[in-house]
């Protein structure tokens, strides 16, 4: 038998047809849908006359557009101020009530972020595809699901058929061995592998994360990676099942019990690479490169390690990205050259579906324990990403920490990642953010984000400019700036 | 689905890589549960000097000056000239939206992002793919000359410039073959029900945990 990828498993056992110029049909477990991109699918099918092929594969939240403030969330969808976006929540009740789709509502135990509910809630399992119309869906790829986002078109087109129409992406294997020191977590990990690849640099691929350093890592964290492969350019990020996998599904919501939970066990176990697979595309880092990272650009591959400077555009030789870089330099108000400590940050952002898992809080509250936020700094949000998280947070005390630091502990949502609520940014203001894009106005107009760890996103707010965790975690630094 | 066949039209350049769906239409355009209306808001924050909300009549906000498509000689482009990895980041379907309703009707770059070149594909807007060198030979002409057109063929798989130029570019068949006949997708999926139906039931079989949980 042929060696197989992760990736050529999920795609034969998800196999309806397959046409001989090479695009087939591929059969979808999982869609999950929001409040965002799903009205215009749902209004697609009503005009055709057609209905859902099936409920039990689909999952609805509203999480991109709704308030974080407890008291706009507390007075329900009705009490949502703006009246465009209180449609649009309003729409997908509708829309879920009408057709019969399972939605956790805003305030519902179970809402959260597209990416954090689905995992959490075991709704998204080992071995499945999974698709939303969302970019990050990749994210669910963390439990070795072949997960996609997709346009608004094939969210109506997996509603209506169960499948997609698509065609087989190349394999693509970014492997990190050693192991990462202090203070370096799963998103300096990804931003690194951005960093070097580039924000092209997975186009038309899915890529398996292998290697110790992604074996080490918490499935949280292998989330956050899977999450910012698109970030890379690729729409699927994978890693394969290991004991963490299982680990982490038992005894979820929707996950099986008793024998089935042990004839799934026993499948999911075969999804891993075989060892002897080919992959088109191999990329390799090793863990002690890999310190801090903090983007100072406007693009996710624009990222150096904190203790770097910000770089000089006449050092870059190729002309288009020198013209980059010198645009990016403009609009983040940064002179080239200077150390990336001695930016200063207006604003804190921890939360997305990138970094807003129980883990991430965690990290996040052992920097801002005892500490408290800049006097420099307007405002530090700590947006849980979901209601189980939140819970949890609040169940350790993690909320305390945060308000006695001078921080706000908000209700679940996408809130700033993306700045479709009142969570964003004023022109020209600079944000430490755990989020996934650093693209020009995304979180706010004019708004200046350096995407970052909780862990350094809390250092941040604390010290009032971008500094290196590792410093408050207590281990010694090197004061030399690497050029 | 909207079909593309043919089309003859003037050029409008962005000349910068990797702009993201974030640019092509901000967010708080997206709240809108239509899919219509989007053209005065492509592009929002380079095009104009306010900020733009939902809702608001365009036609009397402050234009920016700067921006290449606010450029007399480039009113009334229907192809786009642009650079690598265009569309990149968000999966929003409001992107090939804004360009289909701001009056775009193809796209030249030499890549780009996977969801979002897909999804123009379901909205009739021809995303074309040149390389590099090309795509600076078309920049370079469309700077020396105003009311520079292009004319783009589907069936044949070329741009032709007025000074006689071919270009060829490739494509998926069958997504040429529904931006032709602008076919129903679903539709066409649908023709399939006994197949799909036919992979449930084994998969219930070997794979009963993947239904009936969520109800």
């Amino acid at each position: 038998m042929v060696a197989r990828t992760l990736y050529d498993k999920l795609w034969d056992t998800h196999l309806v047809n397959e046409n001989h110029d090479g695009s087939a049909l591929l059969y979808i477990d999982r869609h999950v849908l929001h409040e965002v991109t799903s009205p215009q699918a749902f209004e697609g099918l009503r005009i055709a006359g057609r209905m859902p092929w099936r409920l039990d594969t689909n999952i609805a939240t509203p999480d991109h557009n709704i308030s974080t403030d407890r008291s706009e969330r507390d007075a329900g969808v009705s009490g949502i101020p703006d009246e465009i976006s209180r449609i649009q929540v309003q729409t997908l009740d509708d829309n879920c009530d009408h057709f019969g789709i399972k939605e956790f509502k805003m305030n519902e135990m179970g809402q959260g972020i597209v990416h954090v509910m689905g995992p959490e809630l075991g709704a998204t399992m080992p071995g499945m595809t999974v698709v939303c119309g969302d970019s990050h869906t990749a994210t669910h790829g963390a439990l070795a699901c072949l997960a996609h986002g997709i346009g608004t078109s094939e969210v109506e087109h997996v509603l209506a058929t169960q499948c997609l129409v698509t065609k087989k992406m190349k394999n693509m294997r970014i492997r990190v061995e050693g192991k990462v020191g202090l203070g370096v977590t799963a998103k300096d990990v990804v931003l690194a592998i951005i960093g070097k690849i580039g924000t092209a640099g997975g186009s038309g691929h899915a890529i398996e994360f292998a290697g110790s350093v992604f074996r080490d890592m918490s499935i949280e964290g292998r989330m956050t990676v899977c999450n910012m492969a698109i970030e890379a350019g690729a729409r699927v990020g994978m890693v394969a099942v290991d004991e963490k996998t299982i680990d982490y599904c038992e005894g979820r919501k929707f996950v099986p019990k008793g024998d089935v939970w042990h004839q799934a066990v026993a499948y999911w176990r075969t999804l891993v690479s075989d060892s002897d697979a080919l992959f088109d595309t191999e990329v390799e880092l090793h863990a002690d490169d890999i310190i801090p990272q903090v983007t100072w650009g406007t693009s996710p591959e624009m990222v150096a390690p904190v203790t770097a400077l910000v770089p000089r555009p006449e050092d870059e030789p190729d002309k288009e990205l020198r013209k980059g870089v010198e645009r990016a330099l403009k609009y983040m108000g940064l002179e080239g050259g200077i150390p990336i400590v001695s930016i200063n940050v207006d604003r804190v952002f921890i939360g997305s579906c990138t970094n807003s898992r129980i883990e991430d809080m965690r990290e996040a509250a052992k920097v801002a324990n005892g500490r408290q936020v800049a006097t420099s700094v307007k405002q530090v949000l700590i947006v849980p990403g979901s209601q189980m998280v939140k819970a949890q947070a609040e169940a350790e005390g993690l909320d305390k920490i945060f308000i006695a630091s001078g921080m706000e502990w908000r209700e679940p949502g996408c809130s700033m990642c993306l700045a479709m609520n009142a969570d964003k940014l004023g022109d020209g203001e600079h944000c430490a953010s755990t989020s996934n894009r650093n693209f020009e106005g995304r979180q706010g107009k004019g708004g200046r984000t350096h995407l970052m760890s909780p862990a350094m996103a809390a250092a941040a707010a604390v010290a009032g400019h971008i500094v290196d965790v590792r410093s408050f975690l207590g281990q010694p630094i090197s004061q030399e700036i690497q050029l | 689905m909207k079909a593309f066949t043919q089309h003859r039209g003037l050029v409008g350049p962005i000349d910068r890589a990797n702009v993201d769906t974030d640019m092509i239409i901000p967010k708080q355009f997206l709240k809108s549960i239509k899919r219509s209306g989007f053209g005065p808001n492509l592009f929002d924050e380079l095009r104009y000097l306010d900020h733009g909300e939902p809702g608001q009549d365009c036609s009397s906000r402050p234009l920016n000056p700067d921006f290449s498509l606010n450029q007399q000689r480039y009113q009334g482009a229907s192809i786009l000239l642009t650079r690598k990895n265009f569309g990149c980041g968000s999966s929003r379907e409001h992107a090939p939206w804004a360009l289909e309703d701001y009056g775009f009707n193809a796209v030249i770059a030499p890549s780009y992002a996977d969801i979002f070149y897909n999804n123009c594909f379901k909205n009739g807007v021809l995303p074309v793919i040149l390389s590099e060198d090309e795509v600076d030979t078309l920049f370079s002409e469309l700077a020396a000359a105003d009311g520079y057109q292009l004319d783009i063929d589907l069936a044949s798989q070329t741009v032709t410039s007025d000074s006689g130029q071919i270009f060829n570019f490739s494509l998926d068949q069958f997504r040429k073959q529904c931006l032709l006949e602008g076919l129903d997708e679903i539709g066409l999926t649908l023709t399939q029900s006994e197949k799909i139906k036919q992979y449930e039931i084994e998969r219930e079989k070997s794979q009963p945990w993947v239904y009936g949980a969520i109800k």
